[in-house]
């Protein structure tokens, strides 16, 4: 019942080459900070990352961009990072673009242990290009399947040593969702805690989904957009 | 109408402004209504909600219950909204997963959604995430909020920045989704669409329905006096 791990070097050292990633976080919010850096420091390589968003240039995802590291991404939203498009575009880098509600509800569906989903985003858009798609009350809808990952690798504000989560704020997003839809969950944590210290009832993911956690350090959060009012 | 307005500064003179398309869009709010502003003219929607109008606004990487711009040095790296710009929560205000917010949208909880477009076309089809020949950035949860909405406006410039109409009879560029937008509000005018074409409802202050038909590459129904809009 104890997940554990001394660090994110321990937490990721059996991800190797090729291997299918999810990443929690929207923008760089709510991103795995310390297991980035650690894959970073790994040099594991030809990676697929499923991810709302790829980063900043010297940020997130873009950090493992940098290093050539990815070999693929699935995202719904890419924009913001110079080096991505200069992969993409010399071919370096394989991108799947897919709408956000779709990236979501994949996840949950790999969680909740359901094949696939039906939704009608992309219904008559390039999206739907070789899927199956049914009619349901006069409506079309596509088939969507549930997302098979090797890790998913999310950050969450508390947890206990049982692997039970809480998210804060709006850095909750694809966290939990892909918490739930890892063959190996990882989850880096700003304060981790002996199990029993959490409220049951607070808490967002269930321990049962997570394999190995460990508390985070030197967290940047950096701010993406900082937008403001004067007084 | 014999002085049609028909020079370029004329014309920026007569059409609506990006901020009163906001405030006529505004008038569309009911208290107790949930709403989704896209990025662009429709966040402006936000300043016109009436005093004393109860609107929640959903943001969909999972808050519903949007608040302003913090005070500078109060930002919360953790609190975002889907343009990645710091903001506040008000009162009453929820935070959710990436898929409960996309299923919130999908089981057409959410009252209003407030979008721009590249393209409309008189079938109600929408194009507003990919230019073939230039850098794809991905569609976002612009997919899911099209394909499931009830309530849909479009908030858009008539024409583009070469004067060419964006109100089409079928759109140019790839989908974000079919035959769902019923109603566009744009510097020009009100128009709402069905039956295949587009009803011209009310006119922009000092703008002719002749140059509105002019501005309208799509089928055009215009029935008795239309109305101009008052500021």
């Amino acid at each position: 019942m104890n997940k554990v791990v001394a660090g994110a070097d321990q937490a990721i050292a059996d991800v190797s080459d090729g291997a299918i990633l999810m990443l929690g976080g929207f923008g760089l919010c709510g991103i795995p900070e310390n297991c980035i850096a650690a894959l970073v420091r790994k040099k594991v390589k030809d990676l697929t990352c499923i991810s709302n968003n790829a980063g900043v240039d010297d940020f997130g995802i873009g950090l493992m961009l940098q290093q050539r590291q990815v070999k693929k991404m699935i995202s719904s939203y890419v924009g913001e990072n110079a080096e991505f498009e200069r992969q993409l575009l010399s071919g370096e880098l394989e991108v799947e673009l897919i709408p956000q509600g779709t990236l979501a509800t994949r996840c949950l569906a790999a969680g909740y242990g359901m094949p696939a989903i039906y939704t009608p985003a992309g219904v008559g858009t390039e999206v739907a290009a070789g899927k199956e798609t049914r009619v349901f009350n006069g409506k079309e809808y596509l088939m969507e399947m549930a997302f098979a990952a090797d890790f998913a690798i999310v950050k969450a504000w508390k947890g206990d040593t049982h692997g039970n989560l809480i998210f804060r704020a709006t850095s909750r997003n694809f966290n939990p969702l892909m918490a739930m839809a890892g063959k190996i969950t990882i989850a880096e944590v700003e304060e981790l805690v002996p199990a029993g210290q959490l409220e049951p009832d607070h808490v967002h993911t269930p321990g049962i989904y997570v394999h190995r956690i460990f508390q985070g350090s030197n967290y940047e959060k950096r701010i993406e957009q900082r937008t403001a009012r004067t007084r | 109408m014999s002085n049609e307005p028909r020079g370029r500064v004329k014309e920026f003179f007569m059409a609506m402004t990006k901020e009163q398309i906001a405030q006529r869009i505004a008038r569309e709010l009911r208290d107790g209504y949930y709403v989704n502003l896209g990025i662009g003219i429709p966040t402006l929607v936000a300043n016109y909600i009436p005093a004393g109008m109860n609107v929640a606004l959903q943001s969909e990487n999972g808050l519903l219950g949007m608040g302003p711009f913090p005070y500078a040095g109060e930002e919360d790296a953790d609190l975002i909204n889907a343009g990645k710009q710091t903001i506040t929560t008000v009162p009453g205000s929820a935070f959710f997963d990436s898929a409960m917010s996309f299923g919130m949208i999908r089981a057409g909880k959410v009252d209003l959604t407030v979008l721009g477009a590249m393209e409309v076309s008189q079938d109600g089809d929408i194009a507003n995430w990919k230019i073939p020949g230039k850098l794809v950035k991905g569609m976002g949860g612009a997919m899911d909020l099209v394909a499931s909405a009830r309530n849909i406006i479009v908030a858009m410039m008539h024409t583009n920045p070469k004067g060419e109409s964006k109100l089409l009879p079928a759109c140019m560029l790839p989908l974000t989704g079919r035959r769902c937008i019923k109603r566009v509000v744009s510097d020009l005018a009100v128009l709402d669409i069905h039956d295949g074409k587009f009803h011209l409802l009310e006119r922009a202050p000092g703008v002719s329905v002749d140059y509105i038909r002019e501005k309208t590459a799509g089928e055009l129904v215009v029935l008795g006096d239309v109305p101009e809009i008052e500021f």
